[in-house]
């Protein structure tokens, strides 16, 4: 071992990168960490922040370049490595077992010798001291996103890390939520403890963080003392360029008539792990655009399946759209009627991955466009879908390589482009989107937001379902807000603060009682493996 | 019917009940893992094979057995490599190894056809054995039957109290989390794949050993199936399996002694009662999606590829 | 050492092409091993096996009349496992269709027209699909595992027609030997070319089967609603289609195909109902099934070469005493195969020596 790191800090990379075929995720990333600090990590969605994080936490193995530890290189070849360090990670999308209880997926990071009944034991005890309430004994699939989080913190927190990596951690929490885990975080700091924070929401990164590492296109583009720029110049950073920000253009002065109604709609659980919808009321007219905010889990899929008609209603007339009763329905009769819908998950729900995006473009218009698209016999003319597809791809700017790739084999923005643009192309009278931007590069979404507010400009009805908050007081002309499965009455935008709707997805309405909701979980063990000895 | 012939129905049973419990056992931690080994029917077979082969050659069924059981690993070392390492569909692979199985098994037994086998000796005991109404039951079995008993218990005692077990339990729920946290998935999964090869083979290998001590082709007759059918009758629950193989160990002895009764029920039909069971509990135990999805381990059959 | 699979950006076309070919050659390779461990002199082995079989002409009506049934079922299950359902249980379903279709000749002995065979035809895939129906509605209805629904249905469809065919259905005049009548000519699926050999219209059946099921998948929009509730149910759904509809229409296709394949080979090769009419056409099917790229064309290729392995195990059994359970053999082996070969459409295969984790060679 010739090389030292500078042993004044706690983590150090030189020259780090990945490559996986012939993209290079991560390109000689250059990374300080001192003890006691709350480090940044900015970087649009495909910048290499994740790759990054995984390759310091062992999960992936680095193409070239080092990682030095308290001044010494290191090799860190497995996340149990990681944890030998000292190196703790919180994950995105988490590395949780539903099956399994809080505890035993506690367990799961410790070995044998310490027995389930003392790690429940500790993890409550740590729950108690940071303020992160935690039922040791509850089956994981049973909890909501946040709580879920929380077991994810906590099981970092037991393995006492001199760094814990935090990966877009206030994702899916409520304003307050974050506010309360800002708190430990910094108290955590006041520890000693360093934190790399991954986030793209500027404003908590110059509230939180010490410093700053900006990456663009898996480089190091900036280093930086976040309290010393503005929001536009962290942005300017990430993005590379000027990011033109919507105007939202005043509504339409005269409504027009209602296009989606929705009255008393009720759904019982899909699966055990899934929300049920209760007695969601909802009317938005044409002209305008209505967001629904809420954290993730709260019941979105299962409300936006049933305005779908993936799942159909009992009564005709709980679901109206474009001034028809749909809730007997399915989703192509639906379009049939003028409403078109794009689903969160892009791959595997909104388009099938391994097929090229002219068959993708059929999936979605061979009823509302049968007599272009399809002949006697259901014989496919793969002229017109093409034609199609390649006016889709131009106006929407759709980057691809290739005449007509798999869906898969395109970039998360562009795909999401293109399935916006196959309902645009439509000119539908409802819009029905869920997570219009998620993982989409800044570009793709101020392209993809600006054609929503066009489209509701023209007269019809948009409904945005978002968790970012940004987003919807950037484009809704009101916003209501869904939480455990009921939604609030929507909040005209003059009226909304980041304040109000953050209690509102907390379930502060009267009726929407949140840890009503969390105790009632609490009680539901015993219902599954009688597994650890507790 | 006097009590000695309750006892030995009752032990008849027990000697059908127990391939049925040993494959399923087997096949049940395979799946807790979350790999679908549809080759059972094809490691039995082969395990029956070289079980017989085994004893045959050396003489000593005990030798039988333990070729039996090297025999079912080592074709489903076979599968792993496919459904495994080169994550291919694991439905296909599974069924390609029970066609294999069936082959290879036909091809090496082909010397065998017909000649008298060697019986794995049942537990005897001095006066234990010969207690009224329960001696036999109890302490005058095959060693085999003890071993699917206690194989049994040591598998949920494996699955839900040590640590090991959880680990193994997590993968089947979710193997993207487990690789995230650092454990080695497909060496699990390579482990509880072996594991069912070797109860599979043991199977196969009580088949000629002990039920029918002789090679006839295709001995099997559907048993790796309907071992895969308890595995989802018991909802992937250890103790659960002990009840589902003596019940369809009951069914086939109830037949058998209904044909011998000549009860006026042509025999095919009577034959046939196993594989309508086996349809007749699988509707009724997966008629609840509700459970179904609570139940099965979640990652079953999905393929694995670690990113490094 | 270990092995890593390294996801390729896009499907390898190379790959795709060459995989059934790559397998086919692996499983020679094997049978050259097989037949060194058991003594045989490999090459004269493999020459009896795969060369032998097809020197003369009739030989080659030999290997049409096995790979009729083979492509014929191959076909449907193809479609099947392409919606991603599992319908392994064709070996039932061709059972029967092979009693359905005989309905007709051996109840009614008298009804002897130009529709007597059409009629049969009919009712052979009529049997098939109604068999296939079954899984297919416990699997819509009940939620129940179609892959061994469909497999316990083979056994109870096996003791059934052995039940027939020795009891009911045995020919009176037959000195109690197991087996219908013979069916009058009327009723038999008549030979293409009497003069060079007896193969029957079985394939020519076969090869239309596979063509319009190919048109169906290629050009129709019923194929692509099979595609894409095959790779990912959900965009099905929302796409508006029905995987309710999807696993009957699997299952109704396969399990008529595999009847219609039944009565052919009844009417055709056989010409009464035996007690056993197949020597598990319906499993060596879901080989030429995944043989065939899962293609009905492909299934065209692939039924061949799985016939040439049953004709070459008779033959290799006749002049080199090896046992005829060998095809058996090469079948399961040939299936190995191509799945792993089919791996390297998608990913490439790294070897990784030693514990370092440096990359020694690579290959793909």
């Amino acid at each position: 071992m010739q090389d030292r790191g500078n042993d004044a800090l706690l983590l150090e990379t030189r020259g780090l990168t990945k490559v996986f075929g012939e993209l290079k995720a991560c390109n000689e990333v250059d990374l300080k960490i001192a003890p006691g600090e709350i480090h940044a990590l900015l970087g649009e969605n495909g910048a290499g922040k994740s790759t990054l994080v995984k390759m310091l936490f062992g999960v992936l193995d680095p193409t070239e370049g080092g990682i030095y530890w308290k001044g010494e290189p290191v090799r860190i070849g497995s996340p149990g490595e990681a944890r030998r360090h000292g190196i703790g990670m919180v994950f995105q999308h988490f590395s949780l077992f539903e099956a399994l209880t809080a505890s035993e997926n506690i367990a799961l990071v410790f070995d044998e010798k310490t027995p389930i009944s003392q790690i429940a034991e500790r993890a409550r005890a740590v729950s108690v001291e940071y303020g992160l309430p935690l039922d040791p004994h509850a089956m994981v699939g049973d909890l909501s996103v946040g709580e879920r989080q929380r077991i994810e913190i906590i099981r970092c927190l037991l393995q006492k890390p001199d760094l814990i990596i935090l990966d877009e951690p206030t994702s899916v929490l409520t304003p307050q939520e974050a506010n309360r885990m800002f708190d430990t975080l910094e108290r955590l700091k006041a520890e000693g403890t360093s934190i790399l924070y991954i986030s793209h929401r500027l404003d908590e990164v110059k509230r939180l963080c010490d410093t700053a590492t900006v990456l663009r296109h898996g480089k190091v583009v900036a280093h930086c003392d976040p309290r010393q720029e503005t929001a536009t110049t962290l942005a300017n950073l990430m993005v590379g360029s000027d990011v033109e920000a919507v105007k939202r253009q005043a509504s339409a002065a005269t409504p027009g008539p209602p296009l989606i109604e929705i009255s008393n709609l009720e759904r019982p659980p899909a699966t055990p792990f899934s929300i049920p919808l209760r007695g969601i009321d909802l009317t938005v007219r044409g002209g305008e655009l209505l967001g629904i905010a809420g954290v993730a889990g709260n019941g979105q899929g299962e409300f936006f399946e049933a305005v779908s008609g993936e799942w159909r209603q009992e009564r005709a007339d709980t679901i109206r759209l474009n001034g028809r009763n749909c809730g007997h329905k399915n989703i192509s009769d639906r379009r049939m009627v003028g409403a078109a819908f794009v689903p969160e998950e892009r791959l595997g729900h909104g388009a099938a991955p391994a097929l090229p995006l002219s068959d993708n473009l059929l999936l979605s218009r061979h009823t509302t466009d049968r007599r272009a698209m399809v002949g006697p016999l259901g014989f496919v003319r793969m002229g017109a879908v093409k034609e199609a597809t390649q006016r889709i791809i131009r106006e929407m700017d759709v980057r691809k390589s290739g005449e007509d790739p798999e869906a898969a084999a395109l970039s998360g923005g562009n795909l999401q482009k293109f399935l916006i643009g196959r309902e645009l192309d439509r000119e539908p009278m409802v819009l029905v989107v869920d997570q219009p931007t998620w993982g989409v590069d800044a570009g793709a979404a101020a392209r993809i937001r600006k054609a929503l507010i066009d489209l509701a400009r023209a007269g019809s009805a948009v409904l945005v379902i978002s968790q970012d908050l940004d987003e919807l007081f950037e484009i809704s002309d009101a916003i209501a807000v869904m939480h455990d499965g009921r939604l609030s009455s929507p909040l005209p935008i003059a009226e909304a603060s980041f304040e109000k709707i953050g209690l509102l997805m907390g379930g502060a309405e009267p009726g929407h009682q949140a840890h009503a909701h969390a105790e009632a979980h609490a009680n539901t063990e015993g219902s599954h493996e009688p597994g650890a000895p507790i | 019917m006097d009590v000695n012939m309750l006892q030995n129905i009752l032990l008849t049973i027990a000697t059908a009940s127990t391939p049925l419990l040993l494959a399923a056992i087997g096949e049940l931690v395979v799946e807790r893992s979350g790999v679908l080994n549809l080759g059972v029917e094809g490691m039995m077979v082969i395990g029956a094979v070289c079980g017989f082969a085994g004893a045959f050659i050396t003489g000593s069924p005990w030798i039988g057995a333990l070729a039996g059981i090297l025999a079912g690993v080592l074709l489903s070392l076979l599968f792993g490599f496919l459904a495994l390492s080169l994550a291919t569909n694991q439905v296909a692979t599974g069924l390609s190894l029970t066609l294999l199985g069936i082959g290879l098994s036909g091809m090496i037994g082909e010397d065998f056809v017909g000649r008298a086998g060697i019986r794995l000796p049942r537990l005897d005991l001095p006066v234990l054995s010969d207690l009224p109404l329960v001696g036999k039951l109890l302490f005058g079995q095959d060693p085999l039957f003890y071993v699917s008993i206690a194989l049994t218990a040591a598998v949920m005692w494996f699955l839900f109290k040590t640590r090991t077990g959880l680990t193994l339990r997590s993968i089947g729920d979710n193997h993207k989390s487990a690789h995230a946290l650092g454990i080695n998935v497909l060496l699990y999964r390579y482990l509880a794949v072996m594991f069912g090869g070797a109860c599979a083979g043991l199977a196969g290998a009580h088949l000629s050993l002990v039920y029918t001590p002789q090679w006839v082709e295709n001995m099997t007759a559907g048993r790796g199936w309907i071992a895969l059918a308890l595995v989802v009758f018991a909802s992937w629950r250890p103790w659960r399996v002990i009840g589902g193989a003596y019940l369809f160990g009951a069914v086939t002895i109830g037949q058998i002694h209904a044909q011998a009764l000549g009860i006026p029920i042509p025999s095919q039909l009577m034959s046939a009662l196993p594989y309508l069971a086996t349809i007749v509990v699988l509707v009724l135990i997966s008629r609840d999606r509700r459970l179904t999805v609570i139940n099965t381990p979640a990652s079953l059959a999905q393929p694995f590829v670690p990113d490094r | 050492m270990r092995l890593e699979l390294i996801k390729r950006p896009q499907k390898s076309a190379l790959y795709s092409a060459i995989s059934p070919l790559l397998a086919l050659v692996l499983t020679l390779l094997a049978g050259f091993l097989i037949f060194s461990l058991l003594g045989k002199p490999p090459v004269a082995a493999l020459h009896a096996y795969f060369i032998e079989p097809l020197s003369e002409a009739w030989q080659l009506h030999e290997l049409a009349i096995k790979a009729a049934p083979l492509i014929m079922i191959a076909v449907g299950l193809s479609v099947c496992y392409r919606s991603n359902n599992w319908n392994i249980g064709a070996e039932g379903q061709f059972i029967i269709g092979g009693i359905t279709g005989s309905l007709v000749p051996i109840l009614f002995p008298q009804f002897q027209t130009l529709f007597t065979l059409p009629v049969m035809l009919l009712l052979g895939f009529i049997g098939g699909a109604a068999m296939g129906a079954i899984p297919a509605l416990l699997k819509t209805r009940f939620n129940t595992n179609e892959i061994l629904t469909s497999l316990m249905l083979v056994y109870v469809a096996q003791l059934f027609l052995d039940w027939l065919a020795r009891g009911r259905f045995r020919d009176p005049g037959g000195n109690n030997f197991p087996g219908s009548i013979r069916f009058p000519e009327s009723a038999r699926l008549g030979e293409i070319f009497p003069s060079h050999g007896s193969a029957h219209w079985g394939i020519v059946l076969a090869i239309l089967s596979a063509i319009i099921v190919w048109f169906m998948m290629r050009f129709l929009m019923k194929g692509f609603e099979v595609k894409v509730l095959g790779g990912s149910p959900r965009a099905g759904r929302f796409g508006g289609f029905s995987s309710t509809k999807m696993v009957f229409f699997a299952f109704l296709l396969s399990g008529g195909l595999a009847g219609l394949a039944g009565i052919a080979e009844v009417a055709g090769a056989i010409g009464q109902l035996r007690e056993t009419i197949s020597p598990g056409y319906g499993f060596a099917a879901i080989i030429v099934a995944f043989l065939g790229r899962l293609n009905p064309l492909g299934a065209i290729a692939a039924g061949f070469v799985l016939a040439l392995t049953y004709l070459g195990g008779e033959a290799a059994q006749m002049s080199l005493g090896v046992s005829e359970k060998v095809a058996r053999v090469f079948q399961g082996l040939l299936l190995f195969f191509v799945l792993g070969c089919d791996t390297l459409i998608h990913y490439r295969i790294k070897f990784i020596f030693g514990e370092a984790g440096k990359p020694a060679t690579a290959k793909g």
